[in-house]
């Protein structure tokens, strides 16, 4: 059923529209891409570059399988924003095809596979980490010391690294922070060796350590995260509700068993929890439309991975958290509505004078 | 101390609040300095006999006929209407079918006047005294001036004013938010007649019976706050100003009691069930004209603005004036407008054509270019609930588009359709560019013929069982009738029987 579009207002409207919504979500993320780029030297930025382009090729093959207007579609951002994310979760020296599987995993699979751009169940990169994490545990857990542009590799031992498949050498090869608090763990030892082993929670926080391409600084992606507040183009519902659900539990468990259970902020800014909080949870087609469902739903979150980093197999449990919870979105989604003016919540016109 | 600090200082009464809400760029700068002017009149008037809601009024004059500046043109049928009167002296040329000021442009009968350039006034209607005249007197001399809702709505002002005899009532506000980007009309109103817009307030609150007067204005009319403000006790009656923030759909009925008094209107419930009753500064304007003056509504305030227009202006304007004659005085068109629009840029309607006249709810004609309107492709839906958050009422319009998309009507009307208030602001802020309000008047319309389609089947079956009844009831009837009759005939023959036999022996 079409209506016709002229004859009703509004006849103005805002100044975002999807694209621009993208590219303010990317401007948001350069900080700490930027970062990595300049931590993890060239071969993150080849690595980068293969991915979010490939995630542009696969956007406009699957737009041209399907009969979509090719032009106008893949021009909005969502791929390129989507590739982009793929990346920042990447180890930053993975070969190119980690890339483009993951790319393409996020494309094909989870977004054209449902139906495209905001009709997917789940959150395209998080399915595209949670899958290679499964299928190739070994290039997804290579980590390398941060090691500066200036300091890396030379561009050709860079493309050697990306696209030959050379052997990260040992001198850089390093644990990310949450490997090492796991298997120190599963080794038995205390909690202060292992706090000891790893790094400072402030060189944690502006994210000089090994981890992942986009994820190792807390403070940039904080940064950018407050940014989309300001902007007005992310509410605060999910960032908080999933920060104070992760830190709330930490704390609790480190008050309890502080041999066991590293201080909160150690899970605050560590891994990706950062990243997820305001640019993967926040992504608008997987997470609940109104404050209250999204309150629920960064708990969810939240909870889970303090839930699976503690006790899960995984060291990183954000992506499985992620794709729980989008799982019980749309349920959210149903049982969470916001109350309609002059009823009820149930639904019934208000008595005179009675308060909702 | 700067304007915006009196405003406050105005204001110490605490307010409440509303959901939702939009802040568009409300570009009232490119009038809001500009003083009222009288427009002069133009050569032709087209006054159309339907400018309110309820029946259209029935014809007085016809053509050839010379009419007087305030003489009855036309008359008010049935009880929901509005007398019609000529805006100045001059001769019917036509009555007839002329294009509507409405989007669709279909013809509606229309008076076509052409003016004598004399403005001469007809008789006037009597001046009543305020101060001792009964709400039954001010009610009646409302609506033999055709007053009607100012601020776009055009429901007719004396039923408002009767709804004294229905419910307590204890509050008048008066809605002067001007929440529409663009339009300054009222908020000029007020700065330069603020004593005969609080009076006429005051004479309304007076029909109503009520002696509570709230004068709700946006934030961003300091200096008309400020000018009504000394005007605090017109007729004897307590007037009070409210500084409400600048948000749109400020101005929606009940979202404005909601917001003055705290009070949340049921669904499908008048705000007069709570006592409340809101009229448009404008409209108090009109009635102060009426009642003190015997002026009957044949001319409006309105604001002629938009990028594409030469010289934005307040204007005075003769009801019936042709769009393009405005647009001529106001120095005509810079480029060809993106939208031309009657009223403002989020609830105001496209015109076809430049012909057609201004009425008695217009207020606003707006010109809009190209990157005032922000015209786009349309998206997908990203489910980004930025429309879910805008709606001050509640609803979650992406949910009912995808229902409406996909024709299931019933179930948007399960999710809130019937409680939009048609303010726009889902539309407004949607990244996608849907056109969501678009779609959700055209399925209330839908849904209300087929539930008026229904209703009429469900009549026409009842009608049918009742007539099926009937025709039982007349057959049982006969078939009563005639079996009393065989049996009447029988105990007849029988008793005639018995009489021969009788006889015989
Ligand atoms: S037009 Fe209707 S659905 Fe949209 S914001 Fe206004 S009330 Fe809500
Ligand atoms: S604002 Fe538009 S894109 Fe966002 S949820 Fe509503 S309809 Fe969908």
């Amino acid at each position: 059923m079409t209506a016709p579009t002229v004859a009703s207002g509004p006849h103005t409207h805002a100044v975002f529209n999807v694209t621009r919504t993208m590219v303010a979500v990317m401007i948001c993320l350069t900080p700490a891409t930027v970062f990595g780029f300049a931590q993890f030297g060239l071969p993150s930025v080849l690595l980068f570059a293969v991915t979010v382009l490939s995630a542009l090729g696969f956007e406009i093959a699957c737009l041209a399988v399907t009969g979509k207007p090719v032009s106008r579609f893949a021009m909005d951002g969502s791929a390129l924003l989507t590739g982009w994310l793929v990346a920042m979760t990447l180890p930053p020296w993975a070969p190119w095809w980690v890339g483009v599987t993951g790319s393409g995993i996020a494309i094909v699979i989870a977004k054209h596979a449902f139906g495209g751009l905001g009709q997917n169940l789940f959150n395209p990169a998080m399915v595209a980490r949670a899958m290679l994490l499964v299928a190739l545990p070994v290039p997804l857990t290579s980590w390398v010391a941060p090691v500066g542009l200036a300091g890396g590799p030379d561009l050709m031992a860079s493309v050697a690294i990306t696209f030959g498949g050379a052997p990260i050498y040992d001198a850089v090869s390093s644990a990310s922070v949450l490997s090492t608090l796991k298997s120190g763990l599963d080794a038995g030892t205390s909690m202060a060796d292992i706090l000891s082993q790893t790094d400072s929670l402030r060189s944690q926080f502006v994210g000089v350590m090994a981890g992942s391409l986009g994820e190792t600084s807390a403070m940039l992606l904080l940064l950018g995260g407050v940014c989309l507040i300001l902007l007005g183009i992310i509410t605060v519902a999910i960032p908080v509700s999933m920060m104070g659900t992760l830190f709330g539990l930490a704390a609790l468990a480190h008050v309890i068993a502080p041999d066991r259970f590293p201080p909160p902020l150690f899970h605050v800014v560590s891994g990706s929890a950062m990243l997820c909080a305001f640019f993967i949870a926040t992504d608008y087609v997987t997470s609940p439309v109104t404050s209250k469902g999204r309150l629920i739903y960064g708990a969810g979150i939240g909870g889970l991975i303090f839930v699976i980093r503690s006790w899960g197999s995984f060291p990183e449990g954000v992506a499985f958290a992620v794709l729980l919870m989008n799982a019980a979105t749309p349920l959210i989604d149903e049982y969470v509505r916001p109350r309609i003016f002059g009823r009820t919540r149930a639904g019934k016109p208000l008595e005179l004078g009675e308060k909702p | 101390m700067n304007l915006s600090s009196i405003a406050a200082f105005l204001n110490p009464v605490n307010l409440f609040s509303i959901r939702g809400g939009i802040h568009p760029e409300t570009r009232k700068f490119l009038t809001a300095e500009s003083a009222i002017e009288e427009m002069p009149l133009p050569k032709l008037l087209r006054i159309p006999l339907q400018q309110h809601i309820g029946a259209e009024a029935a014809a007085l004059v016809k053509r050839g006929d010379r009419v007087l500046k305030g003489q009855l043109i036309g008359k008010a049928r049935g009880p929901v209407s509005a007398n019609i009167h000529s805006p100045t002296s001059g001769t019917v040329v036509a009555v007839g079918e002329f294009a509507a000021p409405h989007p669709s442009g279909l013809p509606v009968p229309t008076v076509t006047i052409r003016t004598d350039g004399l403005d001469e006034w007809g008789p006037r209607l009597p001046r009543l005294r305020p101060e001792t005249a009964s709400p039954a007197e001010i009610a009646a001399q409302v609506a033999e001036a055709g007053i009607v809702g100012m601020g776009g709505a055009t429901f007719p002002s004396a039923i408002k004013l009767n709804l004294r005899d229905r419910y307590p009532l204890t509050t008048l506000i008066i809605n002067a938010a001007e929440c529409e980007p663009y339009l300054t009309c009222d908020d000029r109103l007020i700065r330069e007649h603020a004593e005969e817009v609080a009076d006429g307030a005051a004479i309304i609150a007076k029909a109503l019976g009520v002696d509570e007067i709230i004068f709700a204005i946006e934030s961003n009319k300091p200096q008309a706050a400020a000018a009504i403000a000394p005007f605090n006790h017109p007729l004897g009656l307590r007037l009070q100003v409210k500084v409400v923030p600048t948000q749109y759909p400020m101005g929606s009925e009940k979202h404005l009691v909601q917001m003055v008094t705290g009070k949340e209107t049921p669904a499908r419930a008048l705000t007069a069930e709570l006592g409340v009753v809101v009229h448009n500064a404008a409209t108090a304007h009109a009635v102060h004209l009426a009642v003190r003056y015997g002026e009957p509504l044949i001319s409006r305030l309105l604001t002629v603005s938009g990028r594409a227009i030469s010289r934005p202006a307040n204007l005075r304007v003769r009801i019936g004036t042709p769009v393009l004659d405005i647009i001529n005085h106001c120095g005509g068109l810079t480029e060809d407008p993106e939208r031309l629009l009657l009223g403002g840029p989020m609830m105001g309607q496209p015109i076809a054509t430049q012909r057609v006249p201004i009425v008695k709810g217009t207020n606003g004609i707006l010109a809009l270019s190209a990157s005032e309107a922000r015209k786009e492709d349309m998206m997908p839906c990203i489910r980004c609930g930025t429309c879910v958050q805008a709606c001050p009422c509640g609803l979650t319009p992406f949910e009912m588009n995808a229902r409406i998309q996909s024709g299931d009507l019933d179930g948007a009307a399960r999710v809130g359709l019937m409680d939009c208030v048609n303010c726009g602001c889902c539309s407004y802020v949607c990244p996608s560019n849907i056109p969501l309000v678009q779609g959700f008047a055209f399925a209330r319309g839908k849904l209300a013929e087929k539930q008026s389609r229904k209703h009429q089947q469900e009549e026409t079956k009842r009608l049918a069982a009742a007539r099926i009844a009937r025709e039982e009831a007349i057959a049982e009837k006969k078939r009563a009738a005639m079996a009393k009759r065989k049996a009447e005939m029988a105990a007849k023959k029988a008793a005639e029987a018995a009489a021969a036999q009788e006889a015989a022996k």
